[in-house]
């Protein structure tokens, strides 16, 4: 037991909320200072989701995974920025303003875990739990040059994570190196009854760089149109490396990726609409000036309070969802959704581990993304994972004129331990 | 047309199931005597990040409820998000369950206007979530503020859906007496709870559009509500009018359906599956849920265990705690007598005082029973007795015994004999009865019956002194 005193300067608005007295307790991360993405619940410390909507908002409850962090004796030191309810790419979006990359203060963190991408690369923690609905643990990995973790849906609890696109999304580990990912990893996977998606799988592995014969996948798409050149090259240069570590490397192909990102879009926006309902103004966020009837109420409340993107995402949901175009929409993205398991189905029946780049491109310039659609691409690569549920990992693998790129390995259901030893065995030789 | 064939109801039944806790968290159900939003949690005030979890028991409920109105189960049912705003709806969506219901094609028997049995289909039912309670302080017109209370919020419901199959406001009202004593022969209902049923009516004349009834809150309401519905549709229909398709509230207070006046444009509630729930293997689920005796067997089992009339059986057992009373009772007395008392005497008298059949001492009504059939008593003494002790027990009192009662207040019947002297008196009183009987007047006999038993406060037994007074004043020479 005892008190850390948090006292790193937070140059690159990495956290909305900083805890600088934070008590701990004994265990595995005895005083280890940890951030924890500000949508994931802490009970008496304010979790706002990047969202004025819950400005102010103090859950009386900790998430899961908070309660893992707590029993493990680790410190949490803050709640760090993110995209309003992680509807991003960039952590622009964040209702407290843009997080910076501290690799290059001109250029984003990639989002929507943004804050903790950037706290673990500024070096104002060794460790952040950030969230993963169709990258964002990853984006800001690759973006500001650290590891992130992706894990199986469902092997760590979402109890306590505010819901943006419940079937898609979890909690995971980002860390300066895969050991450090493996140690957090450790501490919050595990079975949660409160959460009936959650696996009984807990996970205790120690990284190990014996990789001999394993299987390594490189899709044709995941370097298709689209993906940076250089980033391209880098990338593939990387998985070069493992044929010196004794893996095996073969070209497959994944067709499913054709139709993943609009069944992503269209299942996560369907999803959102519904998870953000319930803050109608009723319960959450600055109180109304007295409107006559509810539901007007309602809607000036939501159109003040929600940003443009959450608007924007609200609005494509519940289109999909509507009568007349469920079939259309989120019934044939679920379709779409079966192809890109089936899909993985079949390459995890030949190799180990799928790997390619992460993101297509470095960092984006700060504002840089005006058009919703440009930015929406750039998750192309990252999308697959989430809509499969297998697990994935970032780990940096070079530059780029200096911005760093990250390798992405996804590994079959519930095998998150051998894409860490192949992320392990990587940034052995990466040097 | 016949005035009932051309009536056809549908009825919507939501009930609560009386599980212990709530449908998708471990708040205590037990809220009645608490403060509003104390039994709450983060996953029934739908607060950000709560996950649902199921109620393993509320599903089992759910499935005894499937299995005893003969529905058949899919392999699985999966619970669907319903989406709407309302203030008393703290997640801005009701858990439901949508195009995967737990249970389809049912049927319930009941007894039909003309006296046959006859089958009500059951289209569906589905487990849901209810929504908190909205509180308008100072009246729902004049309030300044609207209050919630999310108590309510997450009690287990069960939508139950019949087929447009019902062709009477008394029908109706039969289906749903069938239904609740069904429920709560399963141990999974308490009709006396308040706010434990509501009904949406669906109801139209052959021909013409079909109306709704929202929201209906007691069994009397629904009958009440249908009546008027069918009064209302006729005379427009009659005066060349259209019955409008339409939605309408019950005032209950003035037993009349006003039209809830909005567009009729069908809200999309956009339903899509609960991402947080997984698919329940029903089918499997509902193989392993043993069932109790339901009310047709037990009616059953009444006729051939007691000998009691069918009629007697059926209004027995239409009420699981009558059921029960009637068979404690008939253990401690005869079944038969048993039977006519509790159905013939005893439910009127209950119905009067408002009181329900677990009140009734068992003990004390089984020895009125008996005194009654030993003759010790005169039946009139018999309802007196009883009506005193009913009467005790309302005012908390506790009620002396029957036995001893009748034996301290003298009531027992008397000898015949012992009669005699009252009869002299009331021939002696009532010269002009003694006259009219003598001229053939029978009704005059009844006078003077009824003057001795005045007399002698109902303990002589009409049937033996009725005979007694004709022979004393028969016409000289008669017969
Ligand atoms: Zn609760």
């Amino acid at each position: 037991m005892g008190k850390i005193t948090f006292d790193a300067e937070d140059r690159w608005n990495a956290f909305v909320t900083l805890c600088r007295k934070a008590e701990h307790g004994d265990g595995p991360l005895a005083g280890v200072p940890v951030a924890v993405k500000d949508n994931i619940s802490t009970a008496g410390i304010q979790t706002t989701c990047g969202s004025a909507i819950l400005k102010d908002y103090v859950p009386p409850y900790d998430a899961y995974v908070v309660e893992r962090l707590k029993a493990a004796g680790a410190a949490i030191v803050g709640k760090t920025n993110m995209d309003e309810f992680g509807m991003g790419t960039t952590t622009e979006s964040s209702a407290f303003g843009p997080t910076t990359n501290p690799v290059d203060p001109t250029r984003v963190p990639g989002g929507s875990s943004g804050g903790s991408a950037a706290a673990v690369a500024a070096g104002m923690v060794d460790m952040a739990l950030g969230t993963d609905t169709g990258g964002s643990i990853r984006c800001p990995a690759a973006f500001c040059g650290i590891v992130g973790l992706k894990p199986t849906y469902g092997r760590t609890s979402r109890y306590g994570l505010i819901a943006y696109a419940n079937s898609l999304e979890g909690i995971g580990p980002m860390g300066r190196t895969v050991e450090d990912v493996s140690r957090l990893f450790a501490v919050i996977a595990g079975h949660d009854p409160r959460d009936a998606t959650s696996l009984d799988r807990p996970y205790n592995h120690t990284p190990s760089a014996e990789i001999r014969g394993m299987r390594i996948g490189v899709p044709l798409e995941f370097f298709g149109e689209g993906v940076d050149p250089a980033v391209g090259k880098t990338v593939r240069a990387a998985i070069e490396r493992f044929t010196d570590l004794g893996a095996e490397v073969v070209e497959c192909s994944m067709p499913s990726m054709k139709y993943a990102l609009a069944a992503y879009y269209v299942t996560c926006t369907s999803e959102a609409s519904s998870n953000l309902a319930r803050f109608d103004g009723v319960r959450y966020g600055p109180a109304n000036d007295i409107i006559p009837s509810w539901h007007e109420s309602y809607q000036e409340h939501r159109k003040t309070h929600f940003g443009k993107e959450v608007r924007r995402r609200i609005m494509l949901g519940t289109f999909a969802l509507s009568a007349g175009y469920y079939g259309k929409y989120y019934a044939k993205a679920q379709a779409a959704r079966q192809n890109v398991r089936d899909d993985f189905a079949r390459l995890f029946a030949d190799v180990d581990v799928v790997a390619g780049p992460t993101m297509p491109t470095t960092a984006f310039r700060l504002g840089e993304k005006t058009d919703p659609l440009s930015m929406y691409l750039a998750d192309i690569l990252t999308v697959p994972a989430n809509l499969a549920g297998v697990p994935a990992i970032s780990v940096p693998c070079g530059t780029v004129d200096g911005l760093p790129v990250g390798l992405q390995l996804i590994g079959r259901h519930c095998e998150e331990e051998r894409i860490i030893d192949a992320a392990y065995a990587f940034e052995g030789v990466r040097a | 047309m016949s005035d009932t064939t051309d009536v056809i109801i549908g009825l919507e039944i939501h009930c609560q199931l009386n599980t212990k806790t709530k449908l998708f968290c471990g708040c205590s159900t037990d809220y009645k005597n608490d403060g509003p939003n104390t039994h709450v949690c983060p996953v029934c005030l739908g607060l950000p990040g709560a996950m649902p979890m199921i109620n393993r028991k509320a599903v089992e409920y759910g499935l005894k409820v499937a299995r005893a109105l003969n529905l058949e189960i899919p392999e699985e049912g999966e619970f669907s998000r319903k989406n709407y705003f309302y203030p008393d709806l703290p997640k801005g969506y009701q858990i439901t369950m949508y195009d995967r219901p737990l249970a389809v094609k049912g049927y319930l028997e009941i007894e039909a206007d003309d006296g046959t049995d006859k089958k009500v289909e059951i289209t569906r039912i589905h487990l849901e979530e209810d929504p908190g309670k909205l509180v308008h302080v100072g009246g729902t017109a004049r309030a300044h503020y609207t209050l919630v209370d999310y108590n309510r919020s997450g009690i287990p419901l069960i939508e139950i859906v019949t087929e447009p199959d019902l062709r009477s406001p008394k029908e109706a009202r039969r289906f749903l007496t069938k239904l609740r004593a069904t429920l709560e022969y399963l141990g999974v209902f308490d009709g006396e709870r308040e706010g434990a049923l509501r009904v949406d009516a669906n109801i139209s004349i052959r021909g013409s559009e079909r109306v709704e009834i929202k929201n209906i809150t007691s069994y009397k309401g629904v009958e009440k509500a249908l009546t008027f519905e069918i009064t209302r549709q006729k005379g427009m229909i009659r005066r060349g009018g259209k019955v409008v398709r339409e939605t309408r509230h019950f005032q209950e207070a003035r037993g009349i359906t006003t039209s809830a006046r909005s567009k009729e444009t069908e809200t999309d509630y956009r339903y899509f599956p609960e991402p947080d729930l997984c698919p329940l293997r029903v089918r499997d689920w509902a193989k392993e849920v043993v069932l109790p005796e339901l009310p047709d067997a037990r009616r059953d089992r009444f006729m051939a265990q007691y000998g009691i009339s069918l009629n007697h059986a059926r209004t027995l057992t239409g009420d699981l705690r009558l059921a029960e009373f009637y068979e404690a009772l008939a253990a401690k007395t005869d079944p038969v007598l048993a039977a006519t008392w509790t159905a013939d005497t005893l439910l009127g008298e209950l119905n009067y005082r408002d009181m329900p059949v677990t009140k009734v001492p068992l003990d004390h009504f089984a020895d009125l029973v008996t005194l009654a059939g030993k003759d010790v008593i005169t039946d009139r003494v018999a309802v007196d007795v009883l009506r005193t002790l009913l009467d005790a027990v309302m005012k908390g009192e506790t009620p002396e015994m029957p036995g001893d009662y009748v034996r301290t207040q003298n009531l027992g019947k008397g000898d015949a004999d012992a009669f005699a002297v009252v009869i002299d008196e009331v021939i002696a009183e009532n010269e002009q009865a003694v006259a009219d009987f003598r001229t053939g007047k029978n009704v005059a006999l009844n006078f003077l019956v009824g003057q001795v038993m005045k007399k002698t406060r109902g303990k002589a037994d009409p049937k033996e002194i009725t005979p007694l007074i004709a022979a004393r004043i028969a016409p000289e020479g008669g017969k």
